[in-house]
């Protein structure tokens, strides 16, 4: 028996001017499930992230969680509601300690911890990704992949139903990209359920239960990675007509 | 409460008491100037309760003000005077909520411009309803009320801005307005009613000014709207703070003091240039020191802790 879906796409659609950035796409994401949104620059990815997490609204379809409507909701309330992401440019608030900036994710969204408890939560959460040490440290200290692994733990400690990540990845070195893939794993082993946009295939293929490739705003192909890879529409969205 | 709150309590409920004995001295001179601190007090810190954290720089303070001094003139004649204070506080707090519904939903430059505009608008209807249907242009604000009862009220006010913005600052709404100020989009996105936590300390704002211009209303005697409503109150409150320092609660302080004294300087000295020497005054500030004094202090107590650890 499948997982029951945590997050639903139904036919969504969202529109810049005459421009379709997302178009008619519907998806589902199961309970525990990591599911990979892939596919060339400028195919939409990250306008659908923006669309979930109520950065955007949509122009047409329903976004559900659960059994929530959260497409016509605004971000405070889709946040609460159980939704947490980061940005593909990191965005830390660089007057606040580090411990502060993971609080900020305990306090106001999905979880309402206030005070102590709300700290001990947050210290868990920068354990969890690693980076205990750096608790009362100024932001402007950090390297790349630690600023990264700071706004995961943030958006961790709401304890998400769903967790997007948006490029979580990209500008890492060989090394960071290493420790980054095996700390999504170990998200994904605790049973987070997880939506990625990610360029790096071999995260996707280590990661990814299932992908949905975007391309123009449109879903291409659904899958395993492997499975959805390998299809004609797809090589043809990355490489091009000949090499289909 | 952690020690150093209790020696920063004693120590600021020590110096509330030492200040509450200036009118006892029967310098009138040295009280007028007390009067002038503690009311620039109240307004500067209430003001950058709202401004400090959210970057808007808000003119309406005279608007505020000018209703807070309205409500007691209109009503001294029928109710006490305390339900007045406590009237034009309400007032001011209405008149906040309605203006921040309208507004805080602009971005920065559009939000001060109609603030600007809010202390003349209202100023204009108070003439107009004055000219056509109470005949004269002001209103006589006549009590019994002596300078040295004024200076205490508005200390009891200053207390009371320092408690709420202490509380505000250990609360949930102090932390969110925080990351409000670092960024808005993370902010909405950690679950944060951003336009709600800005309503709920621009009302506090407009409740501290009408209450001040409630107090103020005996001292004038006479009250008429260019004097109620002047926008240059607003500049000046908004030069102090960021003189001061608007980063923490006792910041507009350290600009009150010395912009105050100054003021009676040049009020004194060049009477037909005050105008010029404020736009003069603000010019240098947000050029020289646009951290504010606290700024400054932090930097260089941060330098000097630095070159000590290094000896």
């Amino acid at each position: 028996m499948p997982e029951a879906s945590v997050l639903e796409l139904h036919a969504v659609s969202k529109r810049f001017g005459g421009l379709v950035a997302v178009d008619d796409l519907s998806f589902e994401v199961r309970e525990n499930e990591v599911l990979g949104l892939i596919g060339p620059n400028g195919s939409g990815k990250t306008t659908v992230i923006n669309l979930i997490s109520g950065a955007l609204r949509p122009s047409r379809g329903e976004i559900y969680l659960r059994d929530q409507m959260i497409s016509d909701q605004p971000a405070r309330a889709i946040a609460r509601a159980g939704v947490a992401r980061t940005f593909q440019l990191v965005r830390l608030l660089p007057s606040l300690t580090v411990a502060e900036n993971v609080i900020a994710g305990a306090v106001f969204g999905h979880k309402r911890l206030w005070g102590g408890s709300a700290r001990k939560y947050a210290l868990r959460q920068l354990e969890r990704v690693g980076m205990r040490h750096a608790v009362d440290a100024p932001t402007t200290s950090l390297t790349y992949i630690d600023e990264k692994r700071i706004e995961l733990a943030r958006a961790l400690a709401s304890d998400p139903a769903v967790l997007l990540l948006d490029e979580w990845l990209a500008g890492l070195n060989p090394t960071e990209l290493q420790i980054g893939i095996e700390l999504i794993r170990s998200l994904k082993a605790e049973g987070r359920t997880i939506v990625l946009v990610e360029h790096v295939m071999n995260a996707i293929r280590s990661v990814c239960d299932r992908c949905v490739v975007m391309n123009s705003g449109a879903k291409i192909a659904q899958g395993t990675p492997e499975a959805a890879l390998a299809e004609k529409e797809v090589i043809r969205a990355y490489l091009g007509e000949d090499n289909a | 409460m952690t020690r150093r709150e209790t020696v920063w309590l004693v120590a600021v409920v020590a110096a509330f008491a030492l200040l509450a004995c200036l009118p006892l001295l029967r310098h009138g001179y040295l009280l007028s100037i007390g009067v002038s601190v503690a009311m620039y007090t109240v307004l500067a810190t209430s003001w950058a309760l709202f401004s400090g954290p959210t970057h808007y720089i808000s003119l309406a303070t005279a608007a505020f003000y000018g209703i807070g001094a309205y409500v007691v003139a209109g009503g001294i004649g029928t109710l006490p005077y305390p339900v007045l204070v406590a009237l034009a506080g309400v007032a001011g707090g209405v008149a906040a909520a309605l203006t921040g519904i309208a507004t805080l939903r602009l971005s920065g430059v559009y939000f001060v411009i109609f603030t600007l505009g809010l202390a003349e608008l209202i100023r204009q209807i108070v003439t107009w309803v004055q000219n056509n249907f109470t005949g004269s242009r002001g209103l006589y604000v006549l009590t019994e009320i002596t300078e040295r009862t004024i200076y205490w009220e508005l200390l009891a006010l200053a207390a009371a801005v320092y408690l709420i913005g202490w509380w505000v600052a250990r609360s949930r709404l102090g932390f969110a307005l925080r990351i409000i100020g670092n960024d808005e989009v993370v902010a909405a996105h950690v679950g944060i009613n951003s336009a709600a936590c800005k309503l709920a300390l621009f009302v506090i704002s407009g409740i501290f000014a009408a209450m001040v211009g409630a107090v103020m209303a005996p001292r004038y005697t006479y009250i008429e709207p260019s004097i109620a409503f002047t926008a240059e109150l607003s500049f000046q409150v908004v030069i102090m703070a960021l003189l001061g320092g608007v980063h923490r609660l006792w910041g507009p302080l350290l600009g009150v003091i010395p912009f105050t004294i100054l003021w009676e300087v040049i009020a004194a000295r060049f009477p037909t240039q005050t105008v010029l020497l404020l736009g003069v005054a603000f010019l240098l500030i947000v050029y020289l020191i646009p951290n504010g004094v606290v700024g400054r202090l932090e930097s260089a107590i941060k330098a000097a802790s630095r070159r000590a650890s290094h000896a």
